[in-house]
């Protein structure tokens, strides 16, 4: 791409990073959460699935930061081990759409005519199911399991994909740099796929971050229902499900803390796409 | 009333950015009397437009004024209140602006806009304000005035929304109007209409008014006076036929001789000149007979697929080393003319022989693998995105000839972009900056070096330099010219500035509606038009030397 | 009468180019709901005992003999006249099971909106009029925390908050208390019905009910549409016509008013209609917290127990609706900017 090197982009991240303390913590919250998903199981105190009835209920504590639940298990343990599932259930989703999405939304916005009408209407109907029906809909049809809660999310997000892409390539096309490419020997998807993508991945790129959080949350969601993550795996929103008996006696630590494990990880995941934005664009260098 | 309208005495406006401060206007200083128009003039940067906003109390909320008074009729409105704006604006002091669309609101009728502006300042009913609106619409003179009340921006031409600016800006019988180049974005012909329609409102009403434009013609034809800004400060202040044949102050002399007129040459624009000599013009060698023309366009038109067309035969031929101007006004076909024939886009009919090979047969999705390919290269109009913003100059440069001429990064590559950027004065450190840390002018050379990297044999030049400031565009102009005669390019030059064209290009075609209305040698076509459209263009461009209109005291 | 007409055309127009679109969703429910494990009869028979001949009809009338184009024909039919099947869990037809059930969502979800839309806009209006204050910032934190907080975890802890520490609202289960009479159905809205009754307790318990529900779905559409209202107004604010209307001494209601907030509304149309899209899929989730008796829960509760012509059903309908609201949102869209164009 250039030859500049990976030297000056380290260099222009820490800048960017150090005049904006914000995106600084978004940063270090979102490692930390990575952190504390891949090796956080291996490090709890307890065993998130072995249950010690006669401690069950048990208000936060010294021994147990946030309480136990109804099966006596420590609810902070389970956060930390249900980070990873939840974040791979989101990585893995937005991933597929992002990829499938960006590239098929760029090749309509530049290439316009049939592709784009027969895509655009395929699009539109994908866009009339919300997710749950969705993610509902793919559960009926093809079975009650985390792979299908990925498919599900995967394609609702598709579309969203496909018409940012879209626009944005649509507003390049015409721009001169774009046909001086294909005046010095480029062809049209080369153009596409060599200069006009990587033009569009600082926008995308904040856009994937705010997708991450999002799809965070509909993870949570759809097992808190039931569809997906099944007991007792230790999953953010399972364990909101199992704590909502409780919260009318008062039991406010079962769906507090998970709650706010979410509402952390979203945070972080919408602070760093504008963080990302910086990064990514070169016009922001000096 | 006696006394100047307006005043203003050591102004400094300074705007916090996120590079710090910036300080856009640095003390100038003059007045203004009733009923005068005076030309405010410079280039970018200049701090032309700040002036006039801050005038008008309109400045952005980034912008202070830190300094000096403004005495608008004896009363200081630095230090007025928005109260106190609001009353004035409109009744006293009112501004039209760049670009007349964008500065109207689109979802509101025509006649609703003016109405609003009337009833700001008076009691009336709304119904007696759309009649008086629908009045001053005829004061405009907007065709057919009687549809435009009920009519949206979106629906009208870009001349008509300037006359509904302008219907709007005089609806309360303001003493003083400012207008910031109220003629970028139009046409030649509707700028020369609008302009003598401003002049003759300003006359018949008493209005004094401020023109704020780049165009040192535009300015002598309709001001009084003329007053030229350059970086924030005034340099010098005369009336329009004494700055142009004796200006003082070596930054008018610079904008003076780099303002393309009717009898410009390339070489009497920069002054001082560029360091190298000028290759001085040398005959084309006679070619051997039978030797087919260097580009033969036969009757290619181009139809949309929509139906619209436009283009409509157009037929041209072209030896090495010639110089061919396209001129025409937005919607003549001359942007889609000049794409057609460096093959970016397919014609609909026609053929073009290039060397005497058709290439018009080759589709233009796949020209890019053909081997004339590297022979027509293109430069295009607006240096801010004519360049790849995730490349540096280097890379820009590099890249024809990484993909036509299979060049690989190293040595051969590197002297190769070094020796094109020197050829177009671009100082080699400014090779790894992103476009962004590049002005205008080093990116228009960026753009031109690109183009000759490969050593095309034609170049099209699609309005190269109408984006850039005068005193850029004169260096980049004397830059191709030299380019030209040292590799005997040809040239394809499009544009819409009738000065340009005639001094760069030995033949001109004048297109209308992608039709050709005339064409020939351009000294002649210029000075003795043929045709009647050809000579509303010449008689439409503002030049130093031709009979201001003045307005009567 | 120009502009009705207008309108009209436009209305038209924009109906048939979204009938692909519902198309497209019955075509693609079908396909998915022919992938089901097992024997798709079995599905849509009466029970799990229904006998072998009942099995038999019900195949011949799905033509799940048949090819499959001819089966599409038969769906269609079916859906068409509202045939979507019987529900093993209630023994009805869906079609009637998801009439009774659909009023509850409704009102749920318009009162959830009418709540969002009436305190996001004036607040992004105003953080827009004040950049900087503490409303901004106030604002724009709301906005940026609300819309990390899921759905489901909001209506439990504002449950525990109300309900459990203060005592204010009534217990979360259910639209109206179990021994409460209903009032005479009319428009199966329970808020407009015990009023047309004249029961003013039954209305007042019915309003306190549905607070906590409405509340908890408002407050995650609040934050996009404050956001949005708010990015919108700033543009707006700042554009070129603005600064003409300044320059000719408008007051600052109708520049804040007619010429600001009405083009920046534009946007915030568009997002609301995508917003309700999000709000029917969040339905579920609001549903099943405060067992609210709407097809949502409905088309879960069938779901859980493998009983899949409801949920076909449910996904049909929210499809359609979605597909619906669009063309309305389109149509409003259209009237107000007079720049879209007739196609």
């Amino acid at each position: 791409m250039t030859h500049l090197g990976a030297s000056s982009t380290l260099r222009h991240t820490v800048w960017v990073l150090r005049g904006n303390p914000v995106t600084a913590i978004a940063a270090a919250g979102t490692l930390a959460l990575a952190l504390v998903a891949i090796v956080g199981p291996a490090l709890v105190a307890y065993d998130p699935v072995a249950s010690d009835v006669p401690l069950a209920l048990q208000p936060p504590s010294a021994a147990h930061w946030a309480g136990t639940d109804q099966l006596g298990r420590d609810v902070f343990s389970r956060l930390v081990v249900a980070a990873r599932l939840d974040l791979a259930i989101a990585v893995t989703a937005v991933g597929i759409s992002f990829a499938l999405g960006a590239v098929i939304g760029s090749l309509c916005g530049y290439a316009g005519g049939r592709l784009d009408r027969v895509v655009g209407r395929f699009v539109d109907v994908l866009m009339a199911f919300p997710l749950f029906v969705l993610a509902m809909a793919m559960v009926a049809a093809l079975g009650n399991r985390v792979e299908n809660i990925v498919v599900a999310t995967a394609i609702i997000n598709l579309p969203f994909y496909i018409r940012f892409a879209r626009a944005e390539v649509n507003v390049r096309r015409n721009l001169g740099w774009v046909e001086s490419a294909r005046a010095c020997g480029d062809s049209h998807v080369s153009v596409v796929l060599r200069f006009l993508l990587p033009n569009v991945l600082p926008a995308m790129a904040v856009q994937i971050s705010l997708n991450l959080g999002w799809a965070i949350l509909n993870a949570a969601g759809l097992s808190f229902i039931g569809l997906g993550v099944k007991p007792p795996t230790p999953e953010w929103g399972i364990m909101v499900a199992e704590g909502a008996r409780f919260i009318s006696t008062g039991r406010w630590w079962l769906v507090a803390f998970p709650g706010l494990a979410l509402m952390l990880a979203v945070l972080c995941f919408n602070l760093l796409g504008d963080g990302l934005r910086d990064i990514l664009d070169p016009r922001m260098r000096t | 009333m006696t006394g100047p309208l307006l005043e203003i005495a050591d102004l400094q406006v300074t705007f916090s950015t996120r590079r710090g401060r910036v300080e856009a206007v640095r003390g100038i200083t003059l007045s203004l009397q009733p009923g005068e128009m005076l030309g405010l003039v410079g280039e970018s940067g200049s701090g032309k437009s700040v002036t006039g906003f801050a005038v008008t109390g309109l400045l952005d909320k980034a912008g202070r004024i830190t300094k000096g008074r403004i005495l608008f009729r004896g009363q200081d409105v630095t230090k007025a209140s928005a109260a106190e704006f609001r009353d004035l604006h409109g009744a006293a002091m009112a501004m039209i602006f760049q670009n007349p669309r964008a500065a109207l609101n689109p979802i509101r009728t025509v006649g609703a806009q003016i109405s609003d502006a009337i009833l700001a300042h008076r009691r009336l009913s709304r119904h007696e304000a759309l009649s008086e609106a629908l009045d001053l619409l005829r004061a405009v003179q907007i065709r057919d005035p009687e549809r435009r009340p009920n009519a949206y921006p979106h629906e009208l031409s870009g001349g008509m929304c300037q006359r509904v600016m302008i219907a709007i800006a005089i609806s309360c019988s303001p003493q003083l109007l400012i207008a910031d180049e109220p003629t970028t974005g139009i046409d030649v012909t509707t700028q020369k209409v609008v302009m003598d329609l401003l002049a003759r409102i300003a006359a018949a009403r008493g209005m004094a008014a401020i023109l704020i434009t780049h165009d040192l013609g535009l300015a002598a034809r309709y001001c009084r006076r003329v007053v030229v800004m350059e970086q924030g400060r005034l340099v010098e202040e005369a009336e329009p036929l004494t700055l142009f044949h004796s200006p003082q102050h070596p930054y008018t002399k610079r904008l003076v001789a780099a303002s393309p007129t009717a009898s410009s040459r390339v070489e009497d624009l920069v002054v001082g000149g560029d360091a190298r000599p000028l290759v001085q013009g040398k005959e084309l060698p006679p070619s051997a007979p039978g030797t087919p023309p260097l580009l033969d366009v036969q009757h290619i038109a181009k139809r949309f697929d929509d139906g619209t067309a436009a283009v409509a035969d157009f037929s041209l031929t072209m030896v090495a080393g010639e110089s061919v101007g396209l001129v025409g006004e937005s919607g003549s076909g001359k942007s889609t003319t000049s794409r057609v024939i460096c093959r970016l886009i397919d014609p609909t009919e026609g053929d073009i022989l290039f060397d005497g090979y058709s290439i018009a047969k080759i589709p233009a999705r796949d020209f890019h693998r053909s081997p004339s390919r590297k022979d027509i290269q293109i430069v295009f109009q607006d240096p801010n995105d004519s360049l790849n913003p995730r490349f540096t100059a280097f890379d820009c440069i590099a890249h024809p000839l990484i993909r036509l001429l299979g060049m690989r990064s190293g040595d051969a590559l590197r002297r190769r972009v070094e020796e094109c950027a020197e050829r177009v004065g671009l100082p080699k450190d400014l090779l790894l900056r992103f476009p962004h840390q590049l002005s205008g002018g080093q990116k228009a050379r960026v753009g031109i070096a690109r183009a000759i990297a490969c050593r095309p044999r034609l170049l099209v030049l699609d309005e190269p330099t109408a984006a850039l400031d005068v005193s850029v565009q004169a260096v980049v102009l004397q830059l191709l010219d030299r380019l030209r005669r040292e590799d005997n390019l040809a040239f394809l030059f499009v544009s819409h500035d009738l000065n340009v064209v005639r001094m760069m290009c030995e033949r001109t075609i004048v297109l209308r509606g992608g039709v050709i209305v005339e064409q020939g040698e351009s000294h002649t076509l210029f000075a003795n038009p043929r045709t009647d459209y050809t000579r509303e263009l010449v008689e439409a461009v503002p030049h130093i030397g031709s009979p201001p209109v003045l307005v009567p005291a | 009468m120009g502009t009705i007409g207008a309108t009209l055309i436009r209305a038209t127009r924009r109906f048939v180019s979204s009938l692909p679109a519902l198309f497209g969703v019955l075509v693609f429910t079908f396909l998915l709901m022919r992938v089901l494990p097992g024997d798709p009869a079995v599905f849509f028979a009466s029970g799990p005992n229904a006998g072998k001949e009942e099995i038999e009809v019900i195949r011949k009338q799905l033509g799940l003999d048949k090819p499959m184009p001819e089966q599409l024909a038969i769906y269609l039919y079916d859906v068409g006249r509202g045939n979507l099947g019987r529900s093993m869990m209630t023994g009805q037809s869906v079609e009637k099971d998801l009439r009774e059930r659909l009023p509850a969502s409704f009102e749920l979800t318009l009162t959830a909106l009418l709540i969002a839309l009436t305190s996001a806009v004036p607040l992004g209006v105003l953080a827009a009029l004040r950049p900087g204050s503490l409303i901004d910032h106030g604002v724009r934190l709301f906005c940026s925390l609300g819309v990390c907080v899921p759905t489901f975890v909001s209506g439990l802890l504002l449950i525990y908050v109300f309900y459990y520490l203060l005592g204010v609202a009534p217990d979360p289960t259910g639209r109206v208390d179990v021994f409460a009479t209903l009032p005479p159905s009319r428009t199966g809205f329970l808020v407009i019905d015990f009023l047309l009754a004249g029961d003013l307790d039954g209305w007042w318990a019915a309003i306190r009910q549905l607070m906590l529900p409405a509340f908890t779905m408002a407050l995650f559409v609040i934050a996009p549409l404050a956001r949005i209202t708010r990015a919108s107004m700033l543009v707006s604010l700042g554009s070129d016509f603005v600064r003409t209307a300044r320059s000719v001494g408008l007051s600052r209601w109708r520049i804040v008013v007619t010429y600001a907030l009405r083009n920046a509304i534009l946007p915030v149309i568009t997002i609301a209609g995508i917003v309700f899209s999000t709000m029917l899929g969040a339905n579920v989730l609001v549903e099943k917290v405060f067992s609210w008796p709407g097809v949502a829960s409905y088309a879960l509760d069938a779901l859980l127990v493998s009983d899949y012509a409801p949920v076909q059903g449910f996904v049909l309908l929210m499809a359609t609706i979605f597909v619906i609201v669009n063309l309305l949102v389109d149509l409003v869209y259209g009237i107000a900017d007079p720049r879209a164009t007739v196609a």
